[in-house]
Order: C-alpha cells, then sequence, then structure tokens
C-alpha cells in the first residue's frame, strides 16, 4: 500500500517536473504560462492524496490536513497567473506604443 | 440565523479547516472551530460582498467533477506538448462573448479556465461582456468557444442566475 | 518510508522534483523579462514545496506539513505583490 502512496507521489512529481520543462522550452511568455499549470493542479493533487494515503496507513487513524493545501492551491494558483497575465499584457502593450510613438 | 451565519458554508467551511489542521476533534478545538467560523461569518458580512446564495447543489457537484475531469485530461495534453516539441500547433488568444454577468460566476469561471492547462484568462471587456482567452492549443476556434460556453458557462448560471 | 521499494520510488520523485527546482531556476536567471522570472519563482516555489512534503513522508512526521503550508502561503503572497507590481508598471520602466 504505501508502494501505491510513493507511485502517486511519483506521478506527481513527473507531472511537477514536464511542468517545469515546459516553462524551459516554452518560445513566448503566453505560452510558458500553461505548462506549470500542470504542477499546480493535478501534480500538487497527486502528491498530496500520495501523502494523504501513506500518513493514513503509518498513523493508523485518517490524515487529512493535505486538503487544507489542496484547497488553498486551487484557490490561489490561478489568482496570481491571472495577475501575472494582465500584467503582461499591459507591459507588452505600453512598450508596443511606445515603439510606435 | 441570518445575524449570526450570513455565509452558512463559509462559517462549516472555516470551521472543519480549523479541526483538519489541528487533526483533533477534542471539544475545545471544536468551540474554537465554531468560535472562528462565526467570526469569519460576520467578518465577510462586514465586507458586504454581492450576496447570491448558490442554488442547486447536484449541478455544482457535477461542474466540480466536470471540471475535475478536465484537469486530468488537459494536464495529459499539455504533457504531450511539452514531450513533443516539434508537433505543429498554434497558440493565440480567443475571444468568448459571455451570458454570464454574475461577479461570482465570473470569478469562477476565470478560476477554472485558468487551473485547467493549456487554457489561462487574460482579459475580460466589462463593458461588452467579452472574455479573451489564451489557449496553447489553438485547432479549432468554433469547438472551444462551444467547450467554453456549453460545459460552464451554462451550468455555472443554473447555479446562480 | 524509507527502505525497498517504496524508499527508492520516493527517492526518483524526489530527484524528478530537484530536476524541476533546477528547471524553473535556470528560467528564473535567464529571463529574459520580469514576467518571466515572476512565473518561474511561483514554478520554484510549488516544487519546492513538494519537496518538502515529500521529505516529511520520508522522515513519516507530519511535521513537514506545516512548512510546506507557509512555502504555499508566502510563495502565493510574494507572486501576487510582485505580480501587481508589473501590472503599475512605471516603477519599472
Amino acid at each position: 500500500m504505501s508502494t501505491a502512496a510513493a507511485l502517486l507521489i511519483l506521478a506527481g512529481a513527473s507531472l511537477a517536473l514536464i511542468g517545469s520543462i515546459g516553462l524551459l522550452r516554452m518560445k513566448t511568455f503566453y505560452e510558458r504560462v500553461h505548462p506549470p499549470t500542470m504542477g499546480t493542479t493535478l501534480g500538487t493533487g497527486l502528491v498530496l492524496i500520495g501523502s494523504m494515503v501513506f500518513f493514513t496507513l503509518h498513523e493508523s487513524r485518517p490524515v487529512l490536513h493535505e486538503i487544507v493545501i489542496g484547497v488553498f492551491m486551487t484557490l490561489n494558483t490561478p489568482v496570481t497567473y491571472m495577475l501575472l497575465l494582465r500584467a503582461a499584457l499591459h507591459r507588452d502593450q505600453t512598450e508596443y506604443s511606445k515603439q510606435s510613438n | 440565523m441570518r445575524r449570526w451565519l450570513p455565509y452558512p458554508i463559509l462559517s462549516v467551511a472555516l470551521a472543519a479547516a480549523w479541526l483538519v489542521l489541528n487533526q483533533s476533534v477534542d471539544a475545545a478545538h471544536i468551540l474554537l472551530g465554531v468560535a472562528l467560523g462565526l467570526a469569519g461569518g460576520r467578518i465577510l458580512a462586514a465586507l458586504q460582498p454581492p450576496h447570491r446564495r448558490p442554488r442547486r447543489a447536484a449541478v455544482a457537484l457535477e461542474l466540480f467533477f466536470l471540471v475535475l475531469a478536465d484537469i486530468v485530461r488537459s494536464n495529459i495534453a499539455v504533457a504531450r506538448i511539452v514531450l513533443n516539441p516539434r508537433q505543429k500547433r498554434t497558440a493565440g488568444f480567443l475571444s468568448v462573448p459571455l451570458e454570464l454577468r454574475h461577479p461570482a460566476g465570473l470569478a469562477a469561471v476565470a478560476c477554472i479556465v485558468t487551473a485547467t492547462p493549456g487554457t489561462s484568462w487574460a482579459r475580460y471587456d466589462a463593458a461588452r461582456n467579452i472574455v479573451t482567452i489564451h489557449v496553447l492549443d489553438l485547432l479549432d476556434e468554433e469547438e472551444w468557444v462551444h467547450i467554453f460556453k456549453q460545459r460552464y458557462e451554462r451550468r455555472l448560471r443554473e447555479i446562480l442566475e | 518510508m524509507n527502505a525497498g521499494l517504496p524508499g527508492a520510488i520516493l527517492m526518483l520523485a524526489q530527484v524528478f522534483l530537484a530536476l524541476a527546482m533546477v528547471c524553473a531556476l535556470y528560467r528564473l536567471l535567464r529571463g529574459p523579462r520580469a514576467q518571466d522570472r515572476v512565473l518561474a519563482l511561483d514554478t520554484l516555489y510549488v516544487n519546492a514545496m513538494l519537496l518538502v512534503l515529500t521529505f516529511g513522508i520520508r522522515e513519516a512526521t507530519t511535521l513537514y506539513f506545516e512548512a510546506a503550508l507557509i512555502i504555499g502561503v508566502m510563495g502565493f503572497v510574494s507572486t501576487a505583490a510582485l505580480a501587481k507590481f508589473l501590472l503599475r508598471g512605471e516603477v519599472i520602466e
């Protein structure tokens, strides 16, 4: 059973790694926003589920406090990415208008 | 009831979060959690957010699982894109005219779209009610608009409006 | 969870997360623009948070959980603040 927990964590870590590789590989900023989302959504989710499974087995009582991180991450990552995207659009527009002047 | 629990869902969630964080169901922790929940509800009421009690719990639950499935699916799709960089694809912005106007619904759609890898919420024009989304793999614009409107917007309107 | 197959899998997961942090760090140093760096910082802290969680699982203690939660909260606040700073614009120009 703890192998199953470890495999869940490995799957989450692989998603985080692929997301970070995507951050490295994509050509423009707007494309780069997408891959790291993998690590923050499903990657974090799988690691948290793995952690819940492991601690529930290890302490032989339900350990659910990982849900707090899960709820927190699902609420805050969209907010930061939206802010960042708006900031990037704003900066690109001001730069563009400067060039055309 | 209205006075003490203006936001019952929020209060229950705060109390539950307190208990889960402390990992105990002692009487003392339950008392503290209840106090926290009541205080949180009162504080939010003092901020006077636009108030609308969500209806149709079944649709909300359906939406939750739909979003979960979409997140898993788009994670796989984006992983594929990252691992085969040579594959031809076009990234671009996409404008979607909305019918949804409720601020809570707009916030929910924005969070759903951004939390799904491959799409993110870029800009919202409040005057014309048009949203601009950046899509990593923009194969068929019509289809994206259709998915967006049918999957999320329709259900959120059912829940909120 | 240290010995045997689960321990080995967990070790591999930690290596993956460390590599992910290296990728994010490279993007952070390389840029090219401020928004890329902020995005990289965000990715870096999420990966660091996951790494701390896996350390907690290796040591079989829930103490690391609080550390991970703090990293998450602080990272969110700092990324939001930096994005807001970029949005105001003129300060950087």
